[in-house]
């Protein structure tokens, strides 16, 4: 009954000054939009720029490293226990590169809740021969399956399918930059030379493009089998095991625990490419801070405007409180002209920040180190629509605060014997 | 003897701006129920501030005040609202309604705002006193569309929608011309002697002050008279 009465009278208030209120309304309307628009356009870029890195990039990567042994005969020695160990002779070994007993520490990770898979690799240095000259490269062996499903490797070919790669034997999938400066299209074969001199014959299947042009220059792709074939070792020889987790934030800790318990370096993406996470965070802050800027000017819009309002509905405002209408009630009124004010320009806001978001969607955007992207990458995360929604709540709140208060303060002695 | 629906005991009240002005010195008078009573004095005696208190929306004074036995003394404003929409209707010399609303929605608000009959019956009821002021037919029409005296009726029906105990004017003719203000002092007299309102209306018109039932008249703050009803002066 109360809150109808209210309502009415909050209604009747503002209808009587639609003009002023729809610009009122317009200011939250439009700090709304432009809100919602810039952080739908700020994280589909980040997710763009992160995720070219980041999908190509394992959670954790367990590998070894070309490292002399960490304990030299010497220091296995009582007699020169408190001497200084000069005598450093045992160096690397060759073989040191395979992960040791690789398909028990595959089988064990798989079995391992936290994964959400695991795609073993094997990577060879190489020189691509075009004509006299060699150029260097890596080949990358991989289970072409996993490598699909965890790093959405099928999204970065861009001629040729990933398939032919397990159809075709001793196939070959080329980076697109290296692809250019040899000249060859699918279908041709190439030269390829390891690091001990000994040539292998490739055949092109299709051409890879990461959007980082440096990788593009020297990666290919070729399956696990193909590559243990140049290097003439056995099935189970693997130099890298990449781990995609369910939690990302998870990977450091289980980083530390893989290398105790596997023997094998660990690296974590966390560290690998902490220069992502740092571009991206700061991204982020500053559209909110933009999109929270536009927001508290439209409160100001309010504020003025209910002002205003009072001003001009001092008598009314006597009237009320004279028939009976304590001080809480008249600050309701206000209260929620300011709340309806902020409700619908908030709710037009988030629809039109969907339109306009959408909008953005459609314009193209092609760039030669994007291959997947066609239009302006923009994220429809609900978040941005539930923090505009509060926002615009909190600050017409606010702005219709200090308002209604004066309204609710308003003596109606002062009004009536001043006419 | 009737009840006394107000009881002022001494009421005293000062201005602090920027010098100290006393304004009334120790008011004391009684209303009872179904007196049609007037306050005269020249301007600036305190016959308005005097109202202003009785009608609870100024707190600021010394002394007590009763109103249907119950002191107002310490009560929180949300109460006194509450007092002031249930027992005290209100007519001024500007007629104060919302432009917003028409008439009828206007002399409704109190009502609901009182809470205590459902809309269609506070319609009813808002739709009555109308009828008894003769202005049922602007019911629907909107207070810039009437005229001074027209908008004064509404006023008054306002002030009678929650049938309060008492209701109190501030020199509610003072806008009006003569034919007007008789027209208005007509409804008052027909209020308090058929309806058996309680009416108390200050006002520095001697003539109208003369055809209430009593006058209490005031001079720099004190009262120096506060009449004898009538019908013991005839």
């Amino acid at each position: 009954m109360k809150i109808k009465l209210i309502t009415r009278i909050s209604v009747a208030l503002l209808t009587a000054r639609l003009k002023q209120t729809m610009v009122a309304a317009f200011g939250v309307t439009f700090s709304i939009t432009m809100f919602i628009a810039l952080l739908s356009f700020m994280g589909g870029l980040n997710k763009l720029l992160d995720n070219l890195i980041l999908n190509r990039t394992p959670h954790v990567r367990l590998y070894n490293e070309v490292l002399p042994s960490l304990t030299q005969p010497i220091a296995k020695s009582d007699e020169y226990a408190d001497n200084y160990h000069f005598v450093r002779h045992i160096k690397p070994k060759n073989e040191l590169l395979e992960i040791r007993n690789s398909a028990a520490i595959i089988n064990a990770l798989k079995n391992d809740p936290n994964v959400r898979g695991v795609a073993p690799k094997t990577t060879v240095p190489i020189f691509y021969n075009v004509g006299a000259i060699n150029l260097t490269g890596v080949i990358n062996g991989i289970d072409v399956d996993e490598e699909n499903r965890l790093f959405t490797f099928q999204d970065y070919v861009v001629q040729g399918k990933t398939t032919d790669l397990k159809n075709i034997p001793n196939g070959i999938i080329l980076g697109i930059g290296a692809a250019k400066k040899m000249l060859v299209q699918i279908g041709d074969n190439i030269q390829i030379t390891t690091s001990d001199g000994t040539r292998f014959p490739l055949k092109v299947l299709g051409f890879f493009q990461s959007g980082v042009e440096e990788i593009d220059k020297v990666q290919s792709y070729a399956t696990l089998a193909t590559t243990q074939k140049i290097l003439g070792k056995s099935p189970s020889y693997i130099t890298d095991i990449q781990i995609k987790l369910f939690d990302m934030t998870l990977a450091p800790a289980l980083a530390k625990r893989y290398h105790t318990l596997f023997e094998t370096e660990a690296i974590d993406i966390q560290t690998a490419n902490a220069q992502f996470e740092t571009g991206s965070s700061v991204r982020t802050m500053i559209s909110y801070a933009v999109g929270i800027t536009l927001l508290i000017v439209a409160g100001f819009g309010i504020y003025n405007i209910l002002n205003m309002m009072i001003y001009e509905k001092m008598d009314s405002i006597a009237i009320l409180k004279a028939t009976g209408f304590s001080g809480k009630d008249v600050n309701a009124i206000f209260i929620t002209i300011a709340l309806t004010i902020g409700l619908l320009g908030g709710a037009l806001g988030l629809i039109l920040g969907l339109g306009l978001s959408a909008l953005i969607g459609q314009i193209p955007f092609n760039t030669p180190s994007l291959p997947t992207v066609k239009t302006y990458p923009i994220d429809y995360n609900p978040k941005f629509y539930l923090i505009g929604a509060v926002f615009s709540i909190i600050t017409t709140y606010l702005a219709g605060y200090f308002p209604s208060r004066k309204a609710s303060k308003i003596d109606p002695v002062d009004i009536i014997r001043g006419k | 003897m009737e009840k006394k629906v107000i009881e002022a005991i001494g009421i005293s009240k000062s201005f602090h701006n920027p010098i100290t002005v006393k304004v009334l010195t120790d008011v004391s008078f009684s209303i009872h129920a179904g007196e049609f009573v007037s306050v005269v004095g020249k301007s600036g005696c305190g016959k308005s501030t005097l109202l202003y208190i009785l009608s609870t929306m100024d707190t600021n004074y010394e002394g007590e005040l009763l109103l249907d036995g119950i002191s107002m003394n310490h009560k929180k404003d949300a109460e006194l609202a509450k007092v002031r929409n249930e027992k005290i209707g209100f007519v001024f010399q500007f007629h104060y309604l919302l432009n917003e609303f028409n008439n009828l929605q206007n002399v409704t608000l109190p009502g609901l705002k009182f809470g205590k009959l459902t809309t269609q019956e506070v319609e009813h009821n808002a739709y009555e006193k109308l009828k008894i002021l003769g202005i049922e037919n602007e019911a629907m029409k909107y207070p810039n569309q009437l005229s001074g005296g027209q908008k004064q009726r509404v006023a008054i029906a306002r002030a009678l929608v929650n049938e309060p105990l008492i209701i109190m004017g501030d020199e509610p003719t003072g806008n009006l011309d003569k034919k007007n203000s008789d027209m208005v002092f007509d409804i008052f007299k027909e209020l308090a002697e058929e309806y058996h309102q309680s009416l108390l209306i200050v006002t520095h018109d001697l003539d109208f002050a003369a055809k209430t039932h009593r006058t209490i008249t005031m001079e720099d703050g004190r009262i120096i008279s506060v009449g004898l009803p009538q019908n013991e002066v005839n």
